[in-house]
């Protein structure tokens, strides 16, 4: 034993060969598990038919992102039974490929809502971000009025498209020049319930939808 | 000749007045936003006021502003006693207050109106990222050099854990923020859905892993020996536990995804690991509660001691409990529940803020020229106010998660779920509550503990104390480690 101490104190006794012992184990871990999910997502990204995001769907998803909306509701249906019974078929991975960040969130306080789009109408929608407890009594979530007033800068959402193509996103010509049209006269609230609405449903209508099969 | 080489306590004392600013506000807003969820009018439909926009600036604040504060001060006065000699670069140290201090008031006041990348743990948008990591670099500097001119050839183990605090924090920092700004209020990150999730725990849980346990613990190898005034308990076994520790912990996060799209095969990685992670945690509590051993008398006299005692036994149990959750069957009951919510508290408001508590209570005194804290009882009033309210919001968030967690996944006879998602929180309504007053019972204690520092630092504050000296050593004969005694 006290031979083996004795290499330690080589260690013990430098602070630069501390240091860089240090930083090298603590990489191992995160190289290991990082690398290959960050070289198997460019395959899925490759070979997915999902759309980016529209316009007014973008302003949306990032109104909900700023909001906070994911510290109360998860977008993340797991592979359990009593989830996909109450959600919905389990999330797969290529469904989240165009959310940045991602939007899986890790507590719910509120539902899930991979799969809420369509689950309820627009109106429904809109009364329950101005004041949910007006239609769930027994909710806790806050409202949400202030999104009612706020119009959409379409200026600032193709800046973000921009953006979004340069990391990636197969966005055209003419999505950017279909843009300021479909946010015109739009508030932050069509934005968040067009968002809503579209969440867990496919993008194109000739995209095959999940099915689940016998684990 | 005459020694006229000083403690740089300046620095500290600074750091120690922002844990105790830092805590009671961090904590406060934290009392807030847990009134707001049992109570929802208190959003009163302002955007700034709201829970969703309000949630960040609790965990940013005690994580961040009160234990960054709490763990670069004692960073700074460790560092320094450990190794006999003054702190180098003084003036870039004192920026690297200053520099923290503005981090956490632009992060504060920027996302409350949604100037926020929304990354959990990570919220600040990337030009208060970038002046994080300026920050941390230059206290990364500063700490480093100032080992450099040690006078002591050993490195103490505190400092291995601060080293790898300050090394782990910025990588996870760089990697998770990389972000392409689209103007100074919005950036897009440049992971995306899976990777992005799974570079987000990987910071998230490492997050706890280096800011809130290896710094912590740091702060325990320091303090617990000194508090209790008798050596380490074992030297060597807190070796093997370090470089466990830092190397187990960083395969762990992805046991935060269990169930989700992530591959299977890293969600079994990280349970694994999660397991083995039991190891250096239990060694590390060991360590420091046996360092106790034959001053338990001392302990029920000395509240600092009594925080430190119970920082460590919550220390074991949380990580305990930890790496339970990490297995997936129990993480399928657990997760997306308020159980996560009581087990990140057990160790945050158990064992992080216990064990900060306890060392700032063992250092204020000497940092502030004075030979005790001001209040004996008010430091027992702190210990016992923050027990019980510990313990009331542990007790009713594990049940509102537990509650939650059979609720969510109850079937009857023919296989339907029974509760409609509205009853699971309907049920723990009442939880909300408990852990509402728990939380007024933990400030009140942050408050107490500022008052009392306020006092013990009357002496500082009217410029009556002499910096200490530095003890230059005698030349340093050959340190042979002593024989271990044969067993009787």
């Amino acid at each position: 034993m006290a031979g083996g101490y004795k290499y330690f104190e080589a260690i013990e006794k430098h602070a630069g060969k501390l240091g860089i012992l240090t930083a090298i184990m603590v990489s191992i871990g995160g190289l290991a598990e990082i690398t290959p999910l960050f070289v198997e997502a460019h395959a899925i990204t490759a070979t997915e038919g999902v759309k980016p995001y529209d316009p007014l769907r973008l302003a949306g998803k990032d109104i909900y992102v700023r909001e906070g909306c994911y510290l109360c509701h998860t977008q993340m249906i797991r592979s359990l039974r009593a989830e996909t019974q109450r959600y919905g078929h389990y999330s797969v991975s290529s469904e989240s490929v165009y959310d940045r960040p991602h939007q899986w969130g890790s507590k719910r306080t509120g539902p899930d809502l991979a799969r809420v789009g369509g689950k309820y109408s627009d109106e429904w929608q809109r009364l329950h971000l101005m004041d949910p407890r007006a239609v769930v009594a027994a909710s806790n979530m806050p409202g949400y009025p202030w999104l009612a007033n706020e119009q959409i800068d379409s200026d600032d959402i193709v800046a973000r498209m921009r953006v979004l193509e340069r990391l990636g996103d197969p966005y055209t010509a003419a999505d950017f020049a279909a843009a300021p049209a479909a946010l015109e006269g739009k508030t932050a609230m069509d934005a968040l319930v067009a968002y809503l609405q579209g969440l867990g449903v496919p993008a194109a209508a000739t995209e095959p939808v999940p099915t689940e099969t016998a684990p | 000749m005459p020694n006229t080489e000083t403690y740089n306590d300046q620095v500290v004392r600074l750091f120690l007045l922002a844990a105790a600013v830092w805590g009671v506000v961090g904590m406060g807003i934290g009392v807030f936003v847990a009134a707001q969820l049992a109570w929802p009018a208190l959003n009163f439909d302002t955007s700034w006021l709201t829970f969703s926009r309000l949630r960040p600036n609790h965990t940013f604040g005690v994580i961040f502003a009160f234990g960054g504060s709490a763990l670069m001060g004692t960073c700074y006065y460790v560092v320094q006693r450990t190794g006999h000699t003054r702190l180098a670069l003084p003036r870039l140290a004192t920026a690297t207050f200053w520099g923290w201090q503005l981090v956490c008031v632009l992060a504060m006041a920027t996302m409350p109106f949604g100037i926020t990348q929304s990354k959990e743990y990570a919220e600040p948008e990337w030009f208060i990222d970038i002046l994080v990591a300026a920050v941390w670099v230059s206290f990364g500097v500063v700490f480093f050099a100032t080992l450099a001119r040690r006078r002591i050839k050993h490195i103490y183990v505190a400092n291995w854990y601060y080293g790898a605090f300050i090394i782990a924090v910025a990588l996870l920092h760089i990697v998770n923020n990389i972000v392409v700004p689209v103007s100074l209020t919005k950036s897009y990150p440049v992971y995306s859905g899976t990777v992005d999730a799974m570079v987000q725990w990987w910071y998230g849980h490492n997050a706890v892993a280096f800011f809130l346990t290896a710094g912590f613990l740091g702060m325990m190898y320091y303090f617990v020996p000194r508090q209790a005034q008798q050596p380490l308990w074992s030297y060597r076994f807190s070796i093997v536990n370090f470089w466990a520790l830092i190397s187990v912990y960083m395969w762990a996060g992805s046991h935060h995804l269990m169930y989700t799209a992530l591959p299977d095969w890293v969600q079994s990685v990280g349970m694994a690991f999660s397991v083995l992670l039991l190891m250096p945690s239990w060694g590390s509590a060991a360590n420091g509660l046996f360092t106790f051993n034959g001053a338990w008398k001392r302990v029920a006299n000395d509240p600092a001691a009594k925080f430190m005692v119970l920082a460590l036994v919550f220390y074991a149990a949380s990580t305990t409990e930890g790496s339970t959750m990490a297995v997936k069957t129990v993480n399928s009951l657990s997760h997306y529940t308020d159980w996560t919510v009581a087990h990140v508290h057990s160790g945050a408001i158990g064992w992080v803020a216990m064990i900060t508590i306890g060392s700032l209570y063992a250092m204020a005194p000497r940092a502030l020229g004075r030979p005790a804290m001001h209040s004996k009882r008010g430091m027992e009033l702190h210990f016992w106010l923050h027990t019980a309210g510990l313990i009331l919001y542990v007790a009713s968030m594990w049940t509102a998660g537990v509650t939650e967690g059979l609720m969510w996944r109850a079937t009857d006879a023919t296989g339907a779920l029974v509760y409609p998602f509205i009853d699971s929180l309907i049920a723990i309504k009442p939880f909300y509550f408990i852990r509402f007053l728990g939380g007024l019972l933990i400030v009140g204690g942050m408050i107490v503990m500022a008052w009392n520092l306020w006092h013990t630092a009357a002496d500082a504050r009217a410029r009556l104390i002499k910096p200490i000296p530095v003890p230059i050593p005698e030349p340093e004969p050959l340190q042979v480690p002593a024989p271990v005694p044969a067993r009787a």
